[in-house]
């Protein structure tokens, strides 16, 4: 075949004029080079698919878990001790007085003590102030509880008079900047304020939502928006974002990170956070023109409506809001004397943590009932002694959020509201015509070119910029440009991963894009560099889930293997891959990274496996056969911990433990005995003082990458020592040891 | 004979399947087109080393009569399957790669400057733009001496490829 030299080429040698030989040489060395370009931008694509699809697989996990938690509130009866473990999350809007809120919140006992060298914040806030505060995490700092409760009290106080839509316009020149997706990368947001300059009168800003979970620094992200949003709230404007959700945070880090950073005040920060999530404005629209959301439309989105919900009554997103009728509350006023009368046959029990000896007999003596009562007695007990009081008559007004409602509201409204507000924060763009259920998420919807170009049309738009989808180049247009992502998270997934960037809009409206990406490192690695690193974590984290799913796996491989020689194809092991994983990946392309013998063509999954399993957990689980499914679940049974853990503290008991793990097992239907729960609970109290520790329980899922050393000089890292900077292996999981003001 | 036509299918079934997750990793809408200007990375990452041009030939061949900057993977199914059947475009051996740089190396110095190395790269054979250029240097240049050890860079690229 030709090589394709064009008149132009040939002239250009001529000028050159390089040998014939040379002219070849070089064609060949190009030929190579590409090659190898071109085998990296796979390898990069492939990387990026993983992570993105464990990512939503993730996503929808939780939403299961939380749909199973509804279906248990909604159909178990109140004597069901499962439902009683789990029924706080639901209890939304207690206590609705004001006052008793803010009698809740007070700061004003808290002193800030003389050692404190963190920032002092001044009320009403300055300019000066926000300026200092943003310094003052950019090296690091820590602001005191105090100071965080009363900003975050003052932030609730004027979100409350927000409408739904914020209403900007680039009047005066002023030109608008918008940013993506945050999610705790403190890095990028202060990365964005040196290119950009800090919010003002002359830089207006719209944050369209996800500020918090993954990312460290979430709470100093939270902390900044709000304070720039004080000091100029008319030229600040922040949308709400799937991720702005108690409940979603309890998986994905920031509950995490807030209770261990504020140990003692922790709790009440969250509580706080809860209301203000709820108050968060849902949409921005600029000059009329532009719609600015965290997730999307659907084909029933109608500003109009969304411009009139009671959207403070969405704590969480995940869940509709509970039903006002007068029946739900008869409901709820049964259960309230039920437990009135159970109140007086119960024992009286010791609320510290009993020692085993103690309780764990006594357990065993009652019956399913009693047991139930007891842990909704101990529940109510700990919120008690947290401080939150709950009078019956309270319960009673629990059904009301906190401002006035209308009780003849029906049932219909209700659902439509919600379903308004779940398709903005959760849905994506898709390239088809259409709108069809997000089953990827598990929330919203995908929506088609047709329905931005309705629902635009509709309201008189012309353009819809979102963000909730993380992109390579930190943006991305679609639907003939008419929908626009917006990702300010760079290095989402791994260090060099992708960019972030944010958006410059003038009175023209037209989007400029600035792009960035945040770690000086990441610059100086070159593509290949980047590609291995981002690919090494990708790796790990797939072998995490093919270790998870290890015996699924095995019976798929063996269904292609009837004959038992433990050799399978490698076309069937693609293709068993996929049936067990359902994740979509191109195992094919895959293949060379994770399978690295093969006789004659063929995989013996068996030896495959123990190669695999160059991960193990730490220490005392290993040896329990529920070590697989402990570990396919690890993200639920943390969830599922945290949620029980009313107070906090970081401690389940046995007997919590215990139920967590009927649950568990109700929800994914499998079956595990009592016996082995009980022997697992005894082997993880590691304190043997009869409760269990969330964090070290987690920490024991921790797997350690045996092999690092061997990794380095194996094909799959590639690289030769003096071309690379060291890598250390990352943590999967943090025990939180970092210091902290009370 | 029957027992051969199977193990001919089943090895084209494998192709074909190889083709399809190369294709499916570019096609962002999921309706089985990726845009033209991906093609070159997924033949190249299917283990072929076609020139630009010869590339530039694949796909006028399967683009649609109306150019509309999208391949469908019904036409880029058969003409890859033969094009890896017919082992086309198959891997340059180190040893040859190595011979290209040496006819480039005139002064047998065993190194290229980087200077030496650009004027070829983008002025001879199928011109590096200067994108591509920037990357093959960063990975390729010895970042204190400004020279190219192409036989050091050959050896560590090759090893990545497996």
């Amino acid at each position: 075949m030709g090589c394709g030299v064009t008149k132009q080429n040939q002239k250009q040698i001529k000028k050159a004029s390089f040998s014939v030989p040379a002219m070849r040489a070089a064609l060949l060395i190009q030929r190579w080079y590409r090659q190898y370009v071109a085998r990296l931008e796979m390898r990069r694509r492939c990387t990026w698919n993983i992570f993105q699809s464990m990512e939503y697989a993730g996503e929808q996990n939780q939403i299961k878990l939380y749909k199973f938690f509804s279906y248990l509130m909604d159909h178990f009866t109140p004597a069901s001790s499962e439902r009683n473990l789990i029924a706080h999350i639901f209890r939304e809007n207690e206590v609705c007085r004001d006052a008793e809120w803010e009698r809740y919140f007070n700061y004003k006992n808290i002193e800030v003590p003389e050692f404190y060298s963190g920032p002092h914040l001044n009320f009403p806030l300055t300019a000066t102030n926000a300026t200092e505060l943003v310094e003052a995490f950019r090296t690091k700092q820590q602001l005191h509880s105090r100071y965080v409760l009363q900003l975050l009290v003052e932030t609730w106080k004027l979100l409350r008079i927000l409408p739904n839509i914020n209403h900007v316009s680039t009047c005066h020149s002023k030109e608008i900047t918008i940013c993506g997706d945050l999610h705790g990368h403190l890095e990028d947001l202060l990365l964005v304020f040196y290119k950009n300059g800090l919010p003002s009168m002359e830089t207006p800003y719209v944050f369209n939502g996800d500020f918090v979970d993954r990312g460290k620094n979430s709470m100093e992200i939270l902390l900044i928006l709000f304070a720039f949003l004080l000091v100029y709230p008319n030229d600040v404007h922040l949308n709400r974002g799937n991720h702005e959700d108690h409940i979603v945070n309890l998986r994905y880090g920031f509950t995490k990170e807030v209770l261990g950073k504020y140990r003692v005040h922790g709790k009440k920060i969250l509580k706080l956070l809860q209301k203000i999530y709820s108050w968060l404005p849902l949409a921005s629209v600029i000059d009329q023109k532009v719609l600015i959301l965290h997730g999307g439309i659907s084909d029933t989105t109608d500003l109009d409506i969304i411009a009139k919900v009671d959207r403070h009554r969405y704590v969480s997103t995940l869940r509709p809001p509970k039903q006002r009728k007068s029946s739900a509350k008869n409901k709820q006023s049964d259960q309230d004397s039920w437990d009135e009368d159970n109140m007086t046959r119960r024992r009286v029990r010791s609320m510290t943590y009993s020692s085993p000896g103690v309780s764990r007999p006594e357990v065993q003596r009652h019956s399913l009932q009693t047991l139930s009562s007891q842990v909704e007695e101990e529940l109510r007990e700990r919120r008690r002694r947290a401080g939150f009081s709950l009078s019956h008559g309270d319960l009673h007004n629990s059904l009301s959020s906190d401002s006035d409602s209308d009780p003849g509201e029906n049932l219909e409204t209700d659902a439509e509201d919600w379903k308004q507000v779940v398709d903005m924060l959760w849905s994506d763009p898709m390239p088809i015509d259409g709108c069809v259920p997000n089953e990827v998420r598990g929330g919203g919807c995908y929506w088609g070119p047709d329905i931005t170009r309705e629902v635009l049309e509709k309201h008189n738009l012309q353009l819809l910029i979102r963000s909730h989808e993380c992109k390579q180049e930190g943006y991305e247009f679609c639907h003939n440009r008419k929908v626009l992502t917006i990702f300010s998270a760079s290095n989402y997934y791994e260090v060099g991963s992708n960019r972030g960037a944010y958006i410059r809009l003038g009175p023209d409206l037209v989007p400029h894009l600035i792009q960035y990406q945040a770690s000086r490192s990441t610059r100086d690695l070159t593509l290949r560099q980047s590609v291995g690193r981002t690919e090494r974590s990708a790796l790990r984290a797939l072998r995490e889930q093919l270790f998870a799913h290890k015996s699924d796996l095995i019976s798929a491989f063996q269904e292609f293997d009837p004959e038992q020689t433990g050799l399978i194809s490698l076309n069937h092991w693609a293709t068993a891959m996929e049936s067990v994983l359902q994740l979509g990946l191109p195992w094919r392309m895959l293949r060379s990274q994770l399978v690295n013998h093969t006789q004659d063509g063929k995989l013996n999954y068996q030896s495959w496996f123990k190669e695999l399993a160059i991960m193990e957990p730490n220490t005392q689980l290993a040896h329990t056969n529920l070590l697989e499914t402990l570990y396919k679940h690890h993200s639920n049974l943390e969830t599922i911990f945290r949620i029980i853990d009313t107070d906090n503290s970081g401690l389940i008991s046995f007997e919590e433990f215990r139920q967590t793990w009927r649950l568990l097992s109700s929800h994914l239907q499998i079956d595990i005995s009592d016996e082995a729960i009980s022997d697992l609970a005894q082997s993880i109290d590691f304190n043997k003082d009869g409760s269990i520790d969330i964090n070290e329980f987690m920490e024991a899922f921790r797997l350690v990458d045996r092999t690092q050393q061997e990794r380095s000089n194996s094909t799959l890292s590639g690289v030769h020592p003096h071309l690379l900077q060291s890598e250390h292996p990352t943590k999967t999981l943090l025990v939180s040891a970092s210091p902290h003001f009370v | 004979m029957a027992e051969d036509r199977e193990n001919a299918e089943a090895i084209i079934s494998e192709v074909h399947k190889k083709i399809s997750d190369a294709f499916d990793v570019f096609d962002h809408e999921r309706n089985k087109t990726v845009d033209v200007r991906e093609i070159g990375t997924i033949i190249r990452s299917l283990g072929c080393f076609p020139t630009e041009g010869e590339l530039q030939e694949f796909i006028t061949e399967i683009e649609e009569e109306e150019a509309t900057g999208y391949i469908r993977f019904e036409r880029f199914l058969p003409t890859m399957t033969k094009l890896l059947m017919e082992r086309k475009f198959r891997p340059i051996p180190e040893d040859l790669l190595l011979q290209a740089f040496e006819v480039l190396d005139q002064e047998k110095k065993g190194h290229l400057g980087t200077e030496e190395l650009t004027k070829y790269m983008t002025q001879d054979g199928e011109p590096f733009t200067q994108e591509e250029m920037e990357e093959m240097l960063s990975a390729a240049a010895d970042p204190d001496k400004n020279v190219i050890f192409y036989k050091d860079f050959v050896s560590m690229l090759t090893v990545d490829d497996k």
